[in-house]
């Protein structure tokens, strides 16, 4: 229950964020990224805003605090090595920002709207979505893993 | 570009308030507030975190029909991409957030925060290609959104 209420809570928080700042616009979206071109600078401060409010909370969370109010444990990514994934993932990413103008939060933010760009952005990152989780499953099984570690050899070989 | 001070305030303080929530989140559950890695994990049967993926989405639906009401010129509508380009675009968000492990948030706002090496590389790199996409689609091709 406290999942759901602080699921739906920090989205909306998120959501309305997003919406006041100007990144539901894909017009906008395209503007940040046209350094080409007529410039528009202003969601660079999305980022900046962001950034500055977590950074300075999170200090203040890992400080205080050894664990957080319901979770086990804070958990971060565990890895730190930059790889083919990382750039190859982004990047494609990155395509895709500028070719539609959303982002995954301002789409999801903009299904509200019930108009078709939304809707098919959403259906169509959905199914992209989908098409890495299983060729992610396929390449780490035994499929109950979780993704992040390496998949256990199987036991009871030796005898 | 024509920029003024004034324009810079709905986006700090709409980031302050997604600074919020990833923050909220960081302090209850102590996780990391993605919203490709919560929608990915939404689509998964055995995730452990669904219940609360799930939830994170429907909160990003509600605000929307939140904002249709109390902040309307948020969406401009019937203005955008072709449709044949958005699913060619949503594809390449979709998998291409999966495949580099998070997006605007997860890499872009709770990476950088904690200066992580693998979230800088990862926004240098998507803003990079995205500004590469839309200088190829205004001033190659012609007619971006």
């Amino acid at each position: 229950m406290r999942d759901v209420v602080i699921g739906v809570g920090s989205g909306a928080l998120f959501g309305v964020g997003l919406g006041i700042s100007g990144m539901t616009l894909p017009s906008k979206v395209a503007g940040f990224l046209d350094f080409f071109g007529a410039w528009e600078p202003s969601l660079a401060f999305v980022m900046a805003g962001a950034v500055i409010v977590h950074a300075i909370a999170y200090r203040v969370i890992v400080r205080s605090r050894s664990e957080p109010i319901w979770g086990e444990g804070f958990r971060l990514p565990a890895r730190a090595d930059i790889d083919v994934s990382l750039v190859a993932g982004a990047a494609i990413f990155g395509v895709g920002w500028g070719l539609g103008g959303y982002c995954p939060g301002p789409a999801l933010v903009s299904l509200a709207t019930l108009g078709a760009p939304a809707l098919v952005f959403v259906l169509a990152m959905t199914a992209g979505m989908l098409v890495q989780n299983a060729q992610a499953d396929r390449a780490s099984r035994p499929p109950n893993g979780a993704s992040d570690p390496p998949p256990r050899k199987l036991e009871g070989a030796s005898t | 570009m024509n920029f003024s001070i004034h324009d810079a305030l709905a986006p700090l303080a709409g980031g302050a308030l997604i600074g919020a929530s990833v923050s909220l989140l960081y302090l209850t559950h102590g996780k990391i507030a993605g919203v490709s890695g919560f929608l990915g994990r939404a689509l998964m049967r055995r995730s452990s975190d669904r219940a609360l993926a799930l939830s994170f989405v429907v909160g990003l639906f509600l605000a929307g029909l939140a904002l249709r009401v109390v902040h309307p010129a948020a969406f401009a509508i019937g203005a955008g991409a072709p449709l044949p380009v958005l699913v060619v675009a949503g594809l390449l968000v979709g998998y291409g957030t999966r495949l580099g492990n998070g997006c605007t948030s997860g890499h872009g706002v709770c990476g950088n925060a904690r200066l992580s090496l693998r979230s800088m590389i990862a926004t240098v790199t998507f803003i990079a290609t995205g500004a590469a996409t839309v200088f190829v689609s205004r001033h190659v091709v012609g007619g971006a959104p």
